[in-house]
């Protein structure tokens, strides 16, 4: 009924199937001719992906995940420095962690 | 190749490939202690030593290797193997899609090489809201990539014995770098509808269905919502 594989195998379908997701998007798009509706679908993809990965779990992560959020986007819309926010975030959620022992 | 460029704009350059490198680094130094966990879990699993640092340097997507151990063993089950591989990595066909922007009309072996290297915490790493330049994808991609093969090899060398190799820190490092990148490329109104959109939909999906096919049906659902009633493409971009 399930098939199975050796490993090396396993790592190799795993390596394939990823290769695969990481190449579509750009292939498809390629062979699509880039309208102004498609350019503003790519525009706005980028970011909602991020969004729809942060905004669920920040809802779901307790005060510590909202912390670093909130940190993060503070800190950027200051200082413009990316890894300065990060940092910034973690931080903030170690803080928020030790606090609550 | 110091630089590529062609008639739409999209250029490759080797500075593009030093300054994404110099970008990602300090994501990629959170990237070692996640590597390492990876490696330790794998052992943990029974993985053996090469067959772990294959997956690393060949896969080189952390969620979906978490996600694998559970079902090894001396003989994988491939169907399930597949399905949760895909299930896991198919938020990187949005990610590539977006990348687009960024290769088109590029030569075919700079857009794979782009591809090969690319995902969501790179990405987020080099769009710093300026020129777009391919190498810098490609410079984060590396950068990262040697982070994450680093990272495993010492938690295979590490073994089993250091307890629950999980840091608690990631979840935070990956939330943390995604809120800046977010509040880096907010153009206001533009930017209101589309991440709305994608923020209610992407917490209502969670409710609803297993895995991360949350972060696809957001991610759809605010790009549409900015195809349809976005404003015109920057000519800038």
């Amino acid at each position: 009924m399930s098939l199975t594989v050796d490993a090396p195998v396993a790592v190799l379908a795993m390596a394939l199937i990823t290769l695969l997701t990481r190449c579509a998007g750009m292939v498809v798009m390629a062979w699509t001719p880039l309208s102004p509706r498609i350019e503003r679908f790519l525009e706005a993809v980028s970011g909602s992906v991020l969004v729809a990965l942060v905004a669920p779990a920040a809802l779901s992560g307790g005060p510590a995940a909202q912390a670093a959020v909130l940190a993060a986007i503070a800190i950027m819309r200051f200082s413009r420095i990316a890894a300065l926010a990060m940092v910034s975030g973690v931080l903030a959620a170690v803080a928020i962690r030790a606090a609550a022992g | 190749m110091e630089r590529a460029a062609d008639h739409s704009g999209s250029i490759f350059t080797a500075a593009g490939v030093a300054r994404g490198a110099r970008r990602a680094a300090p994501v990629a130094l959170f990237v070692i202690p996640f590597g390492v966990a990876f490696g330790v879990a794998a052992g943990q699993a029974g993985v053996p030593f090469d067959i772990a640092a294959a997956m690393s340097a060949s896969v080189f997507a952390g969620a979906s290797q978490f996600a694998v151990l559970d079902m090894w063993s001396a003989e994988v089950p491939l169907l399930p193997l597949a399905l949760l591989t895909l299930a896991v990595n198919a938020r990187m066909v949005l990610i590539s899609a977006a990348a687009h922007l960024w290769v088109k009309g590029l030569p075919w072996r700079v857009r794979l090489s782009v591809a090969a290297l690319l995902s969501d915490t790179g990405y987020a790493a080099v769009s710093d809201g300026g020129r777009r330049d391919a190498g810098a994808l490609l410079g984060g991609g590396l950068a990262l990539w040697t982070a994450w093969v680093l990272g495993t090899l010492i938690g295979l060398a590490l073994g089993a014995d250091i307890g629950d190799p999980r840091p608690w820190g990631l979840d935070v490092v990956i939330l943390a770098l995604f809120s800046a990148t977010l509040a880096g490329g907010w153009r206001g109104a533009a930017s209101a509808a589309p991440w709305g959109v994608a923020a209610l939909t992407a917490v209502l999906a969670a409710q609803a269905l297993p895995g991360s096919w949350h972060i696809i049906i957001g991610g759809v659902a605010g790009g549409l919502t900015g195809a349809f009633f976005g404003p015109a493409p920057s000519a800038a971009s």
